[in-house]
């Protein structure tokens, strides 16, 4: 079992959080990892990615090869175009569809869903929604770990040592606050799947999971 | 299985210098290599150790010798071009010899992630005729710095550990080794082998001459070199240690090839040899310049037999391999299931924080410039070489930390005015105080531009040594006159006002340092 994952979204977005918390699951369940990030320069604003590679296997290199990545998992949509040359044909997309626009450049919102849609699996959540609902604005990262889970071998209870451990300083309500938006993001992740599941195209899967938010 | 600690390539080589018993760690801030200091400070007081950060590597690796000097282990750590900075105590050391084990660890940045060269350290190693070892993941990174401390003391030599960007800033898990007791305290007993008096040095030069062959004998046994020759000998695989990794992502199957990887120097030349004669024709694979490759070709190249690498276009001159990249060195290609859907891809650089003081200080000055002539703005290395970017647009030049001033001296003697030049406040720590020290004392007409933001921001905010007060008194005492010696506050409300104190400094025909003083705002948090 290989677990080969595109992290990828803009520095301050929490990308490497989502990094401890998976590097930190996966190895607690045993599996051997390997995870190249990002420091320096680009964490100012610019886009940030990680290889995070886990296995009951060796794993050789701290990349994944192009074509090999089963999952990109982003928490910015524009972010996504950057490394779908990695993702295998088989590979999910997992998406916010909430943009982050630090750029003078930035495309047209539309134009970067209907990019998104073309995808043959592609799940989108709003992770801003879904952070915000939980008075958490900033979270959205969590939100985008929870909405991946359904996709990986791990339970929300896997994660409660790690979030204790990170958000502990912040005080109690932060941990809570961040195991919410994990959990709500895993059932968002969860709705949408079960419709791509059943051949709903995803934008349809999309509208129909996030009328309540 | 054993237990295991998550740890970054840095931390696994930080955590394996403790547990081999260092007394003190050196460094100054630089991606890839900052983490590695970082984390021996995080665990400085559990294992009883020094951990500072000095004020450039040099320093920085000259607190190293003096450790090393009174029989301590030492690890001092840099980034690749901060070894430039710290050649002279670092060749002279392969000189002096060591007796504490005095560990290197280089951290070289293919593919220039952050970093504005891509240069190879095993040059450097060789060059100083000393050992270098090269891990390929995170539990070698530890398991090397162990050994390197060993061998330093068995053979009285520094040695580098040299990693890479991919290495350093990746994690995985990695098993430990029971940690040794710290060295007692020793002075050398050997102090002219460290007084490189020529008549002391040529006896120093002769002695590291001659450890040569031992330290041969050495890469030529260890199992950091390995040798396989099973396989189609049609074409043979020369790599050295990051190489390797995708090599073998290439092939998944195993490599049908004999091959040679690298990852112990001086470079194993018997192995090499013995590939050589083995297979019809080479693929050099290397992670860094084309080091091995260059050494293979020589003058007249392998007789009968072709080499391919860096040198010949088989795989890319610069940047970093990838293991696609690795791949197509052999024909085989790593096929993309999917291009970017999206038609135009904007790139999203990294840009200076909302609210940095850096943005209003260029804002003020670049106001108060626009009076003038156009003149370049000489500048320096760390966050507001991002000014370069528009909307700002604000910054001439950046090569080396420090050149700011001393490329404005040159400007000034050219017949530039004004001349301007700007420098964050831990890069003129670093090397910009002798720059200002020459102008001070030429009386050059130059207006100096000092950022003090109050931490090292671009490399994630560690400790400035020179800040505030401390460092109006450092500009005063290197001989520039007070009442030119101007400190500003970087806030938007005061861009009119600032602006028109620079027009005075610029106007003036002599000396002047502007110092804007604002905290970072990430720093704050
Ligand atoms: C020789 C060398 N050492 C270290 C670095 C890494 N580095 C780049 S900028 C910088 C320091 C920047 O600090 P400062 O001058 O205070 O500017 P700030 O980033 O705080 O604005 C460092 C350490 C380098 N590029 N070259
Ligand atoms: S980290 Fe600090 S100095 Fe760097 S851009 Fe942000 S605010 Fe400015």
């Amino acid at each position: 079992m290989k677990y080969d994952i595109i992290l990828a979204g803009v520095g301050g977005q929490g990308i490497l959080t989502i990094a401890y918390m998976l590097d930190n699951a996966a190895l607690a369940r045993g599996y051997r990892i390997r995870q190249a990030e990002v420091h320096g320069m680009a964490q100012r604003g610019g886009a940030v990615y990680s290889h995070l590679r886990f296995s009951d296997r060796e794993i050789v290199s701290d990349l994944i090869p192009r074509g090999q990545a089963d999952m990109i998992l982003s928490v910015e949509p524009l972010e996504v175009q950057r490394y779908l040359p990695l993702l295998h044909r088989d590979g999910v997309v997992v998406s916010s569809v909430h943009p982050f626009k630090n750029i003078p450049d930035y495309p047209d919102e539309k134009a970067i869903l209907d990019a998104l849609l073309e995808l043959p699996r592609a799940l989108l959540v709003d992770a801003k929604a879904i952070a915000t609902a939980n008075k958490m604005p900033r979270a959205e990262n969590m939100a985008m770990l929870g909405a991946a889970l359904p996709f990986l071998p791990f339970e929300l209870a896997d994660f409660d040592p790690f979030i204790k451990a990170q958000f502990e300083r912040k005080g109690e309500h932060a941990v809570l606050a961040n195991q919410a938006v994990l959990a709500q993001g895993f059932r968002m992740g969860m709705a949408v799947k079960e419709r791509l599941d059943a051949g709903m195209p995803a934008d349809a899967a999309y509208r129909e999971t996030h009328t309540s938010l | 299985m054993k237990k295991q600690e998550l740890l970054l390539g840095d931390e696994a080589v930080a955590l394996a210098a403790l547990h081999a018993g260092i007394s003190g760690a050196y460094s100054y801030p630089g991606t890839p290599a900052t983490e590695i200091l970082e984390y021996v400070q995080s665990r400085a007081k559990e294992f009883n150790v020094t951990a500072s950060w000095s004020a450039n590597e040099k320093v920085a690796y000259e607190g190293a010798i003096g450790m090393s000097y009174c029989g301590k282990r030492a690890l001092t750590s840099m980034k690749h071009v901060g070894l430039n900075v710290a050649a002279d105590p670092f060749v002279n050391s392969g000189i002096t010899g060591v007796d504490g084990g005095l560990v290197l660890c280089v951290a070289d940045d293919p593919g220039m992630h952050s970093s504005q060269n891509e240069q190879d350290s095993r040059y450097l190693a060789r060059f100083a005729l000393i050992p270098c070892l090269e891990p390929l993941n995170q539990q070698e990174a530890y398991d090397m710095t162990r050994e390197a401390f060993d061998l330093s003391e068995r053979f009285k030599t520094p040695v580098m550990v040299r990693i890479v960007t991919r290495l350093a800033h990746s994690r995985a898990g990695v098993v430990t080794m029971e940690g040794r007791a710290q060295n007692a305290l020793r002075i050398t007993e050997d102090a002219a082998g460290y007084i490189l008096l020529p008549s002391n040095a040529r006896i120093q030069y002769d002695k590291l001459a001659a450890k040569q062959s031992a330290l041969e004998e050495y890469a030529a046994k260890s199992p950091h070199n390995r040798i396989c020759l099973d396989g189609d000998r049609k074409l043979g695989i020369l790599c050295n240690a990051m190489a390797f990794n995708y090599v073998r992502e290439a092939f998944p199957a195993g490599i049908p090839h004999p091959y040679v990887k690298v990852g112990c120097y001086p470079t194993p030349m018997g192995m090499i040899r013995k590939l050589v004669e083995t297979v019809d024709e080479i693929v050099v694979v290397e992670e860094g310049y084309p080091f091995l490759e260059e050494l293979l070709r020589g003058v007249v190249g392998v007789a009968g037999k072709a080499v391919h690498g860096k040198l010949d276009g088989r795989l890319p001159r610069t940047g970093e391999l990838t293991p696609a990249i690795a791949a197509r060195a052999f024909g085989i290609a790593m096929e993309s299931a999917f291009a970017p859907t999206l038609e135009k891809l904007p790139g999203r650089p990294p840009a200076l924080c909302p609210g940095c003081p850096h943005a209003d200080s260029y804002r003020a000055l670049k106001l108060a410039a626009g009076d003038f002539p156009k003149v370049p703005i000489f500048s320096d290395i760390g966050c507001y070489t991002l000014s370069f970017y528009p909307p700002y647009n604000a910054v001439d030049s950046c090569v080396d930390m420090g050149a700011s001033i001393a490329m404005a001296i040159g400007a000034a003697h050219a017949g530039i005015h004004p001349v301007m030049c700007s420098i964050g406040d831990s890069t003129f720590g670093h090397s910009g105080m002798t720059g200002l020290l020459t102008a001070a004392y030429e009386k050059l007409p130059m207006t100096v531009f000092i950022l003090d933001n109050g931490t090292v921001a671009m490399t994630g905010k560690q400790d400035t040594l020179l800040t505030g007060d401390a460092l109006v008194n450092a500009v005063i005492g290197l001989g520039v006159e007070p009442e030119h010696v101007r400190v500003l506050s970087p806030l938007p409300k005061n861009l009119e006002e600032n602006a028109r104190i620079i027009r005075e400094e610029l106007a003036y025909k002599g000396l002047s340092v502007i110092i804007p003083k604002r905290d970072c705002v990430q720093a704050k948090r």
